[in-house]
């Protein structure tokens, strides 16, 4: 049985500078746009202008990468200031981020760095979505990353980390599922280990990207398709999950906007078959 | 280790890449570790060829290069932005390239047309507004889009040609030094080249604001009609390319 309650779901792209114009020009066929938040937590001039224009005709899920959520010193009030009076001003479906960390004692590494799977970690990162969530006023969506390194003295696996982390703030997930596979391939874990350990009801939306072949690891590129391997674990999320927000991100090597709509439609075509296999079961 | 000491260890391996750091965050395998670091590097020059495109024509791409390591090595990313780390940039290029002044504000121009891009929106002043205006006490407010610096050499042409991709001009100084703006209308970055005169008028402005006291500056400088004249010629010409914003009574 599906056990998530999203009161949103549908199909959507993250929106990228090359696709400004059909978006803003034609009604392109998607539920909703996600945007990088932080490409529009500027004090003016044209980005928030578009993202205005763009948000009168589409809903809008903001996604960030700098939030830092780990950070073992605590988030930054300039970005949570911003952040804040974006989400006030765009009203968004969604509010996202990645459970990793990206700055600490004054350093910035722009990166989404991976968190030891530890309960210190654990305490720090439950702290920071407290302070993140009564700033914003909502709940907002945690991310798994990709990942690359075997962090040593880990005491819990990414999942019952993950599960902790929601039961005690309450935040909901994104489930990227692109990162489940890097990451299990990378790690050596199960992927579907992954999916039946998260708390499938806290589940809000999920990405799906390609990555590219490394040496001698996986990387989380986004500029490529989704392969094969990836579309067949959304199929098998979507059965634990049910009707969940679905995107796909791009964010190098973006083609013409007409490539990313066909693998679109592809999730559409995987997302209704499981809504008829739902049904099935249930007559 | 804690988390603290795990973040501390993580940043000065990025910063570093020391054997010492990466002992500490891995017992074996550096293929991950090095993925990190990859990614950090690459970030950072990305984000410098993309903020810096013409100095880095202007430059050549070896030297830009070379810049661009240095920068990474003494100015590690601090603010949560990555739009805010091109701006040191230019001290690098400073210390590097003490005598070339042309550089120096080849960059100052790319980074403040960058900067203005998306700095604080703010509506031009209409004619209509200035019909009641009380000129003795009048305080006049520019764009906060707008930044100002002194110009020693050709660089605004220099920009122009590269911007243009046509014929790039030889470096040149000078015959006076005046001065550059940059500022925003609309959603365009625009970029001026101004006399010495019209650069302190502006700077004196953003300053202080009273355009009285900005008539008594020029009438000072260059007598009473001409000073007169002048203080409305600029007038003019800052209505018309929207670099006033607001009129206050003073």
């Amino acid at each position: 049985m599906s056990v998530s309650d999203s009161t949103f779901s549908g199909y959507g792209l993250g929106l990228r500078k090359a696709h400004y114009r059909d978006f803003l020009e034609t009604r392109v066929p998607v539920d909703f746009v996600e945007v990088i938040s932080e490409n529009f937590m500027v004090e003016g001039g044209q980005p928030r202008h578009i993202l205005r224009q763009i948000r009168e005709r589409y809903p809008v899920a903001l996604h960030g990468v700098s939030l830092s959520i780990g950070s073992a010193d605590g988030l930054d009030p300039d970005y949570l200031r911003r952040l804040k009076s974006l989400v006030d001003e765009v009203e968004p479906v969604l509010v996202s981020d990645h459970l990793s960390w990206s700055r600490f004692a004054g350093f910035s590494a722009h990166d989404l760095l991976p968190v030891p799977y530890t309960e210190d970690a654990l305490n720090t990162v439950c702290d920071n979505i407290d302070r993140a969530q009564n700033v914003l006023g909502r709940a907002m969506l945690f991310e798994n990353p990709s990942s690359y390194l075997a962090v040593d003295g880990a005491s819990m696996t990414e999942w019952a980390f993950i599960s902790a982390m929601a039961q005690r703030t309450g935040c909901h997930l994104l489930l990227d599922v692109n990162n489940v596979y890097v990451s299990a391939r990378n790690q050596g874990f199960d992927a579907l280990a992954f999916l039946h350990g998260i708390p499938a009801e806290r589940v809000r939306q999920i990405h799906l990207a390609g990555h590219s072949q490394g040496e001698p690891l996986l990387i989380d590129t986004h500029d490529s398709p989704v392969c094969a391997d990836v579309w067949a674990l959304y199929a098998k999320a979507l059965s634990l999950l049910g009707p969940v927000a679905s995107m796909i991100e791009r964010d190098d090597d973006i083609p013409p906007l007409a490539d990313l709509l066909a693998e679109l439609s592809k999730a559409r075509r995987i997302g209704a078959a499981d809504t008829r296999a739902r049904a099935r079961v249930a007559s | 280790m804690n988390l603290a000491q795990w973040q501390r260890d993580f940043s000065t391996w990025l910063k570093t890449a020391s054997d010492t750091s990466a002992s500490r965050l891995t017992g074996g395998s550096m293929a991950g570790l090095n993925v990190y670091q990859n990614n950090y590097r690459a970030q950072l020059v990305g984000c410098l060829e993309q903020a810096y495109p013409r100095v880095r024509v202007w430059l050549g791409a070896t030297l830009f290069h070379n810049a661009v390591i240095t920068h990474i090595h003494t100015h590690p990313p601090q603010a949560w932005t990555l739009d805010a780390y091109p701006r040191d940039f230019g001290d690098t290029l400073v210390a590097l390239f003490p005598d070339n002044p042309d550089l120096h504000e080849l960059a100052w121009i790319e980074n403040a047309l960058s900067l203005a891009f998306v700095a604080a929106d703010a509506a031009p002043l209409s004619l209509h507004a200035l019909s009641a205006v009380d000129w003795d006490t009048a305080r006049l407010r520019l764009t906060p889009s707008l930044m100002t610096r002194e110009l020693t050499t050709n660089a605004s042409c220099i920009w122009s040609a590269l911007w243009e991709e046509t014929p790039v001009p030889v470096s040149a100084l000078l015959p006076e030094p005046g001065g550059l703006i940059v500022w925003r209308r609309q959603f365009t970055s625009r970029l001026k080249q101004v006399d010495a005169l019209e650069l302190d008028a502006l700077v004196y402005l953003q300053a202080h604001g009273c355009f009285a006291s900005l008539c008594d500056r020029l009438v000072a400088r260059l007598g009473e009609e001409p000073g007169i004249a002048r203080a409305g010629e600029l007038l003019a010409g800052w209505l018309a390319s929207e670099l006033i914003t607001g009129v206050e009574a003073g």
